[in-house]
């Protein structure tokens, strides 16, 4: 958050310090994976509030190790990247606080242990992302694709926290680790059913699962790292974290209930198949890439739910292997290539893949990184990508439910993978090879720092595929271990083993690979062909939600609102405070009328006589007159005195009551109210104009009206005495432990301190507001207008605080 | 505005010192009596104000010392500190009154709390923010 | 009672005022309705006569019969602050009658000039 602050100081080293920074978070969590892969977990909490058993308690074990890899790992190239990539923007420092602020939020949500927590960093993640998206504000596409980006990820926000308070209420616990120990499954409650339909919008919308995934392609407008980093390896990977997360406890372990399973299986299939499909017919760079990610999400959602089919925990975890891998895979070439995308973008100011060409002369480090990429996510050996396919595959082959939708599955898999290799050929290698096109500026390689992201990230998958023990299977292991539920002890038994001998040795699944891979070259050869036959099929992605949520968003919402504003807020205060008085009115009165009003029938002039001394009855009717005077005279001197003396005798009747501290304070502010109300009157106007006669006896009746309501409420509040009055306790340890005789002052400076520290700060924001209003001169047109003239200051002078004020506000927005 | 009346000024002269007194004593016997940093606050700025409106506001800004919004922000500030006291050096809730008794040669024993600090910090803000609005106007 | 019927005509002669076309009224209205809110805090717990809420020499707790001394801590706060408002209403109604050239409030529609 600190961010604009150290850009300004640190200049150009801003990147390098925050990736630092960066680095080392990834370098701690590095380190911590030999102790996880040992199925240990690390644990940490402090009390937030108690109360409701909200704690700030994180945990790493194996998932959240993953993802925590994951997001500094790529974040760290990112953040070198985007100081590149944006290094001409004037607003960097503000990016680079809206990325390390979404960076924390998404450490705190794969990290939170207490479920609550996860979902106010899942939130967070949302208003970042937000931030992000829309971080081009000048551009119109740019904000409507963040906002919404956010009210569709906010809205299943919702829908998941609506979903974890039930899940919190079945559980009886908030903290996850004590679900997990206790082998809570959710499936024997009977809130089972909303908890899941609940967490599932809520994570179907951020992981951009059909029919939520259209805010996905739109957000595509963010600049190239936003992308990059959101769309490989964060934002929408907390919906397939939290679904992965929770499999345990919803899915119910192995063999778990049949609704989660299909529910996910089939949801995350129809995603994976649309959104290849959909990838297959874009010819727009990042489009294609964002199609695609959608695809891999389905696939990982739809893994989930193999996870709870599989028939024994063996399966289970072999599929949650798969699972992991894939994760892993997917975040190293989707990473690597939408910084080539990025790089592209950047060096020939071209967004059409077909349009680009023969840069990889040009270009060879971003070329040999885009290449790296492909070949992973095509799923040719020796990549990380090959391994994570064939153990999807070979899973789906032997674990899967072995009924219709198993084989359903397995299909719709492998015609994704064939999508996949067609896409993977687009973004990667068609624009680096073939004929160089032309360009107006001759294409360039970037600076190191543009490359060196994707370059690394290829060289990860690589490592990780040649071999696998080094990171990749602990990783894995343990990642795999946390989903599929497996106990500490059987860890190292279980069945990961992702080395290129294993994995070639298998029968059908490597079939299956091949061929896709053959088809997919094919069909990226005759792709013009693919584009042209499918062309009919694009009217589909239109009966997606993107629909509804224009009807709903903008006929319904916004039409709402203006409506509402046109009848409401027609921009004539005195009809605002009408409308408000007569609400008021109406509600408290029915209210007060509908209490019984037993007050109402007692003999009013009766009880003053009888209850009432003589110097009370003269300050009583001295406030009447002057409250009448101040509504009726015509001289503003008189209506001031007038209302002065009502002060005042308020200020007497304080002292009769027995609250000296507040008639003190009163004559004061009386004193004070009535010299400033004499400093400004002298130059206003007259009373003059005034309002016709049916008005001013219709406000007269709301007046009245008012009055009586308010009579009436004192006189129910005195008669209705119910509890006992708190009053007590300040009585009795105002002395005892706030060391003071004087209670009122005990109760605003120890009791109620918080209050009164709010109180005075609002008192500081009123005399600065009056200090900018007397200080600001605005200018028309670039002239001073008539009215800037003041004693003792130029324009000139005005004109500057004016500009000094502005510019402190714009400061004070980003940090 | 300035209003030239020989009476005024030697008035001022002889209460401005008077209120200062009576704000300084409300404040500080405000926690056994009534009084306090509000009104101990609005009292001093009632000084400030009578300052500026018989010998004029320059006059007033040489009384105050300091620009009026700097008391304003040390006395925020004062009182966020007494606020955070607790928290940050006993690991109690926020705004726990924290006490401590000090030896002061001449006087005795001195009682002093975050909740005195505190109502000092209310002190400054009122006046800082009172005499802050009533020189802008006057000077407006 | 008393009391009661006073906090009743504060708001009478407060709303009245709010609803004028004159925007000193209005401020007059703001600080009416102030005085008449704390009142109206002030009384609803039912007024004893007499006893600040101050603890004897030698004592540790009130001895009743003692005025609540909540609303009154309340009240201090909120009269300051309606000060600070009122402060701020006025420079405002300044401000807005130098740039306009009125104080009718009826002359004030428009968001944009």
């Amino acid at each position: 958050m600190l961010a604009p602050a150290v850009c300004r100081l640190a200049g150009r080293a801003t990147g390098y310090l925050l990736a630092a920074v960066v680095g080392v978070t990834a370098v701690y969590f590095a380190a911590q994976v030999p102790v996880i892969a040992q199925g240990q977990t690390l644990r940490q909490a402090i009390a937030w509030v108690p109360e409701l058993g909200v704690s700030l308690s994180f945990s790493l074990d194996g998932l959240s190790l993953l993802f925590a890899l994951l997001v500094t790992g790529v974040g760290l190239f990112i953040v070198l990247y985007a100081s590149s990539y944006l290094q001409d923007d004037a607003l960097l420092g503000r990016f680079y606080a809206y990325l390390m602020g979404f960076m924390a939020s998404m450490l705190g949500l794969v990290l939170a242990d207490n479920i609550l927590t996860l979902f106010i960093f899942w939130e967070l993640t949302s208003v970042t992302s937000y931030l992000l998206i829309g971080f081009d504000h000048k551009d119109a596409k740019a904000r409507k694709a963040a906002l919404q980006a956010l009210v569709v990820t906010g809205s299943g926000g919702l829908a998941l926290l609506a979903g974890l308070v039930l899940l919190q209420l079945a559980s009886g616990t908030g903290e996850l680790s004590s679900m997990l120990a206790s082998g809570f499954t959710a499936s024997g409650s009977e809130l089972y059913t909303p908890i899941v339909v609940l967490v599932l919008i809520g994570a179907f919308t951020k992981s951009a699962q059909i029919p939520f995934h259209f805010w996905l392609p739109g957000a595509m407008t963010a600049p190239s790292p936003v992308s990059a980093y959101l769309h490989s390896s964060t934002m929408v990977k907390a919906g397939v974290y939290l679904l992965a997360r929770l499999t345990p406890i919803l899915g119910g372990g192995s063999g778990g209930p049949q609704g989660w399973t299909i529910t996910l299986s089939v949801v995350g299939g129809l995603t994976m198949l649309w959104g290849a499909f959909v990838a297959s017919r874009q010819t727009h760079f990042k489009r294609v890439l964002a199609y695609s990610t959608v695809s891999s999400l389905g696939m990982m959602v739809m893994l989930i739910g193999a996870v709870s089919a599989a028939p024994v925990a063996g399966a289970a975890a072999a599929t949650a292997a798969g699972l992991a891998t894939y994760i892993l895979a997917h975040a190293c070439f989707k990473g690597a290539l939408f910084m080539v995308a990025g790089a592209v973008d950047h060096a020939v100011h071209l967004k059409d893949v077909e349009q680009v060409g023969g840069l990889g002369r040009v270009m060879p480090f971003t070329a040999a990184a885009a290449v790296t990429a492909t070949i992973s996510m095509m799923g040719v050996p020796p990549l990380l990508g090959f391994a994570a396919k064939e153990q999807v595959l070979v899973t789906m082959l032997a674990g899967g439910p072995g009924s219709m939708l198993g084989a359903v599955l397995v299909v719709a898999a492998a015609v994704a993978s064939v999508l996949t290799v067609l896409l993977a050929l687009l973004v990667g290698l068609k624009p680096f090879i073939g004929p160089l096109m032309s360009t107006s500026e001759p294409p360039h390689e970037g600076p190191v720092r543009l490359w060196l992201g994707p370059v690394a990230l290829g060289v990860a998958g690589l490592v990780a595929g040649i071999a696998p023990w080094l990171f990749a299977e602990p990783i894995v292991r343990a990642a795999a271990a946390a989903v599929a539920g497996v106990p500490r002890g059987e860890l190292a038994a279980m069945p990961v083993d992702l080395s290129l001998g294993h994995l070639l040795h298998l029968g059908p699944a490597l079939y299956i690979s091949l061929g896709a891979i053959a088809a997919g070259v094919g069909l990226f050869v005759l792709r013009a062909r693919w584009r042209a036959i499918t062309a009919p099929l694009d009217k589909l992605d239109w009966l997606t939600a993107e629909r509804a949520y224009e009807a709903i968003f903008h006929g319904g919402v916004l039409g709402l609102a203006s409506l509402s504003t046109r009848i409401f807020q027609n921009g004539s205060l005195r009809v605002y405070i009408r409308i408000v008085m007569l609400a008021v009115l109406a509600s408290a009165g029915l209210a007060l009328a509908g209490s019984g009003g037993a007050f109402l029938g007692r003999d009013l002039l009766g009880d003053v006589k009888a209850d009432t001394t003589m110097i009370e009855g003269v300050l009583v009717s001295l406030i009447i007159a002057g409250a009448v005077a101040a509504t009726l005279v015509g001289s503003r001197l008189a209506a001031i005195v007038a209302v002065g003396l009502v002060g005042y005798c308020i200020a007497l009747l304080f002292v009769v009551f027995g609250a000296p501290d507040v008639a003190m304070t009163q004559f004061a502010v009386e004193t004070l109210s009535v010299i400033i109300l004499l400093l400004v009157v002298f130059r206003l106007p007259r009373f003059n104009g005034k309002s016709s006669r049916p008005a001013r006896i219709f406000d007269a009746g709301i007046a009245i009206g008012v009055g009586v309501l308010m009579t009436g409420l004192v006189l129910a509040a005195q008669s209705n005495l119910a509890a006992q009055p708190i009053s007590h306790f300040f009585a009795e340890r105002s002395l005892t432990e706030g060391y003071g005789r004087n209670v009122v002052n005990v109760i605003l400076v120890d009791f109620r301190a918080l209050d009164t520290m709010g109180e005075i700060t609002v008192l500081g924001i009123a005399a600065v507001g009056i200090w900018t209003l007397l200080r600001i001169r605005p200018t028309r047109s670039g002239e001073i207008s008539a009215t800037a003239r003041r004693a003792g200051t130029g324009p000139g002078a005005g004109h500057d605080s004016g500009t000094a004020a502005a510019e402190d506000g714009k400061d004070g927005v980003p940090s | 505005m300035i209003i030239r009346s020989v009476i005024l000024q030697s008035a001022t002269r002889l209460l401005v010192p008077l209120l200062v007194l009576l704000s300084v004593a409300a404040l500080l016997r405000g926690h056994n009596a009534p009084g306090g940093g509000f009104v101990g606050g609005l009292i001093a700025a009632a000084a400030v104000v009578l300052q500026a409106y018989s010998c004029g506001s320059p006059s007033a800004r040489r009384l105050l010392v300091l620009d009026p919004r700097t008391y304003l922000g040390i006395g925020l500030l004062v009182a966020i500190i007494s606020g955070l006291w607790a928290p940050l050096l006993h690991g109690q809730p926020v705004f726990t009154g924290v006490w401590g008794t000090f030896a002061v040669p001449a006087v005795g024993e001195l009682k002093i709390g975050t909740p005195v600090t505190f109502d000092i910090g209310v002190y400054l803000t009122v006046l800082g923010v009172v005499a802050s609005m009533a020189l802008e106007l006057l000077e407006d | 009672m008393l009391l009661a019927i006073t906090v009743g005509v504060l708001f009478t002669a407060a709303v009245y005022l709010l609803l004028r076309r004159s925007l000193l009224k209005l401020v007059l209205g703001l600080v009416l309705i102030g005085h008449a809110a704390n009142l109206l805090i002030f009384s609803s717990v039912g007024v004893r006569r007499g006893r600040p809420p101050l603890i004897d020499e030698g004592q540790t707790a009130l001895a009743a019969p003692y005025t609540d001394p909540l609303p009154p801590a309340l009240i201090l706060t909120a009269i300051v602050i309606g000060f600070a408002v009122t402060a701020f209403a006025i420079v405002l109604l300044r401000r807005a009658y130098q740039e306009i050239g009125s104080d009718d409030l009826d002359d004030m529609r428009a968001t944009e000039q």
